[in-house]
């Protein structure tokens, strides 16, 4: 595969930059050791699809400050608990004596609902069209079983809105996208449409393992050989063109699209999920309205840059400086998924 | 985050399955899915819930569509 690719590089004769949207992609590419595959002048970078890198600040602070009432349990992703806040992480929250629960699936909630009926169990959600369905049925679950104490609290993204953000402000130069592939597996083909129509730029719905990826830098490499831009699945076990029906109809009936802020990039107009009018009662940022003091992002961290393509991780000033993975100073080196996480973990 | 692995279903219950993966035994939601599952399909998990069927036939298209384009370019 690495020879095909390495041909069809050839070919072309000049610099590509592919652009991996998704920060599990990124993770699979390090891991792999495939830049150190790729030929000279065709490189990677890593896009905003990394959900706990994007929450903004003011979420995890408005978040902290629910976990610490003394009527609520806070539940929440592993990944989300270590990122920082404006003064502190959830993780200092939890040792500063909040409840905080590291749950596998949102549907664990409904269970420590059913078990601490006097406390106000919230899903703090964070993620992309993969795991909003699995918010919606969670939600339809608590409303069959009857588990009226469950909370959800909304940092959930959309990501065409993001990349076609990213290409509009022009500056990152992208060749071609590595779509997500299990973003896709909900959402299909159809939304990157935008894409090829608008930006000419070739498009491969990707699975994650390393012939999977490879074939998806074939596939891109070859659209632009044969000079078109098109949204091709290479992932094809998983993800049809539509899509999962059922699941785009969970995510209308129980979500409504608003404009959303990402963190180190700004505010992203229709670009987030929040609970529909229909189940404001279990949205907890309506629910609790907690107001907390604006932070700035920390100076000199680069992680904006990093997400949108601009700069890779090794060119921040903080980067294996003040800024590791045991003292993440940005969000792009807590997650495990983040740019700068696989830069430092696989460095040379 | 967007992590999600396929899984062979070794039982089922109603909208509950259950699964195998490497040997480890866990009960999914089959909620979001329409189409129809069967014991032994393989299903695509994320965070507690069947996000996908399997179709491995589908993965051999891909594989065909590379092997056009290598020979394509020969």
């Amino acid at each position: 595969m690495i020879d095909l690719i390495k041909d069809l590089f050839g070919k072309i004769g000049s610099p590509v930059n592919l652009m991996e949207v998704c920060g599990t992609h990124t993770t699979a590419i390090f891991k792999h050791g495939i830049k150190a595959l790729l030929p000279e002048g065709l490189k990677l970078l890593s896009g905003p699809g990394c959900p706990v890198c994007v929450t903004p600040i003011k979420d995890i602070d408005k978040v902290i400050a629910i976990s610490m009432r003394n009527d609520v349990i806070l539940a929440t992703f592993g990944d989300m608990i270590r990122v920082p806040g404006g003064e502190k992480s959830l993780s200092k929250a939890k040792a500063e004596g909040a409840d905080i629960r590291i749950i596998y699936s949102p549907l664990d909630c409904l269970d420590i609902g059913k078990e601490n009926k006097d406390k106000k169990v919230v899903f703090f959600s964070a993620g992309f069209e993969t795991t909003a369905p699995s918010v919606a049925a969670t939600i339809f679950e608590a409303d069959r079983l009857g588990v009226d104490n469950f909370y959800v609290y909304s940092a959930h993204k959309l990501v065409p809105p993001a990349l076609e953000a990213l290409l509009q402000s022009g500056n990152a130069m992208i060749d071609g996208f590595m779509l997500p592939g299990h973003v896709c597996t909900i959402i299909g083909n159809r939304p990157y449409e935008f894409i090829p129509a608008k930006y000419s730029k070739p498009c491969v719905i990707t699975g994650f393992g390393a012939e999977d990826i490879l074939a998806g830098i074939a596939m891109l490499l070859k659209q632009a050989i044969d000079g078109r831009a098109a949204v091709e699945i290479q992932y094809r076990s998983v993800v049809r063109v539509d899509g999962n029906q059922r699941a785009k109809d969970f995510i209308n009936e129980y979500f409504g699209v608003c404009s959303s802020y990402w963190r180190g990039i700004g505010l992203i107009d229709n670009s987030g999920l929040r609970l529909s009018e229909k189940r404001r009662h279990r949205d907890a940022e309506r629910v609790f309205d907690i107001d907390v003091i604006d932070y700035p992002e920390p100076s000199g961290c680069q992680c904006g840059l990093v997400l949108q393509g601009i700069k890779i991780p090794p060119e921040c000033p903080l980067f294996g400086k003040s800024c590791t993975p045991e003292r993440p100073v940005g969000a792009c080196m807590v997650s495990s998924e983040g740019s700068c996480a696989a830069y430092y973990k696989y460095r040379q | 985050m967007c992590f999600a692995v396929p899984a062979r279903v070794v039982k089922i219950n109603n909208l509950i399955a259950t699964i195998d993966a490497h040997g480890a035994r866990k009960d999914i939601s089959l909620l979001l899915l329409s189409e129809e599952v069967k014991m032994g399909d393989y299903v695509l998990v994320h965070a507690g819930f069947a996000i996908q069927k399997v179709d491995e036939d589908a993965a051999k298209d891909a594989l065909n569509l590379l092997r056009e384009i290598a020979e394509a370019i020969e």
